[in-house]
């Protein structure tokens, strides 16, 4: 988004988003909450001043919604075709990203590799961080103070909820993501899925398999 | 495109990682995070104060999340670490295998070595 005028992270300094919040939350119902008032406020402030149209945080939603959630599976489907990108992309998240494209603005990206003996799963225990600009908006679950306490404390009860069950002699790392760097998981790659294209390993690489709590099925 | 030339193009990537050249700590040292509860924005988790861990990498140098979020500029930037520790230690009824890890950021004024008399001494204070 380096063409437009309007940069959403802008009035965050440093690249620092612990604070995220969906540009404008959409509510059906109900009094309008304190944030949402002060969030349209600022809005309109910002249009009536000239430095953003109303069309171009429509175009940034949009951005949020239809290309962001499908980043994360692209690249992860890179690094399981691609095994020189696949150090890149663990040596350097953020670099390996841009390589492909994949611009991330104010994501600083450490991916984590599950291998036979390891697997990982990503929290964050002091808010919501997540990688929004490679996996879009965080699942409910993830926001819940539930998930937040119960990951890092028992984290083998929370994975075998969603159906994720670790033999005792994998090793389980818990990611934090408590200050600035983001996280995504590369998961092991099936096996059954020898030949397949990019396009086709994307779609088993879901947003559950990219934060740990699950691991790519192939369809029976 | 020579290996040479490829990785010079790469170097021009945006980058994870920001420069740190001065650093207290290197890759492997054991720390310990202060056991402190100041009042304030801090993004050092409560259930980590007082828990021994191992440097896992250097992430570099990033504004200071306390002055931050008191609407400052975050100078002078902070080195940003990430520290490991084992789950059987950061909680002692942890059910899991031994193996289990927890990893997180810690920032470098949240760290005190943590090594030989250093250690001792502090896992014998009292209060």
């Amino acid at each position: 988004m380096s063409d437009t005028t309007f940069d959403y992270y802008a009035r965050r300094k440093h690249d620092h988003d612990h604070d995220d919040h969906a540009p404008v939350a959409g509510q059906d119902s109900g009094p309008a909450s304190e944030y949402e008032i002060m969030s349209r406020a600022m809005q309109e402030l910002l249009e009536a001043k000239g430095v953003v149209t109303a069309d171009e945080i429509r175009r940034r939603m949009e951005i949020f919604e239809e290309d962001f959630p499908y980043r994360g599976s692209r690249v992860i489907a890179r690094a399981w075709t691609d095994s020189a990108f696949k150090a890149r992309l663990l040596a350097d998240g953020k670099a390996a990203c841009a390589e492909m494209g994949v611009e991330l603005e104010a994501t600083r990206l450490i991916a984590v590799e599950n291998t036979p003996d390891v697997h990982n799963v990503i929290v964050c225990t002091l808010c919501s961080c997540y990688p929004r600009e490679l996996l879009g908006m965080p699942p409910t679950w993830y926001k819940s103070d539930n998930y937040r306490a119960r990951v890092v404390r028992e984290p083998r009860s929370v994975l075998k909820e969603f159906g994720t069950v670790l033999p005792d002699h994998v090793t389980l790392r818990v990611h934090d993501s408590n200050a600035d760097m983001r996280y995504v998981v590369v998961p092991m790659r099936p096996r059954e899925t020898k030949g397949w294209s990019e396009d086709r390993l994307a779609e088993i690489l879901t947003r559950d398999t990219l934060v740990g709590v699950t691991v790519p099925r192939v369809p029976a | 495109m020579t290996s040479g030339r490829r990785a010079r193009a790469r170097r021009k990537l945006p980058s994870t990682y920001t420069p740190a050249p001065i650093h207290r700590f290197k890759v492997g040292d054991r720390v310990m995070i202060k056991r402190a509860f100041p009042p304030g924005h801090r993004r050092t988790p409560h259930y980590i104060r007082g828990k021994v861990g191992v440097i896992e990498r250097i992430c570099g140098a990033f504004p200071n999340p306390e002055e931050l979020a008191y609407g400052f500029d975050g100078d002078p930037a902070k080195v940003l670490y990430r520290v490991r520790f084992q789950q059987k230690h950061v909680w002692p009824d942890y059910r899991g295998p031994a193996l289990d890890v927890i990893e997180m950021e810690i920032f470098e004024h949240w760290l005190l070595p943590a090594t030989g008399r250093a250690l001792a001494a502090k896992l014998t204070q009292t209060g």
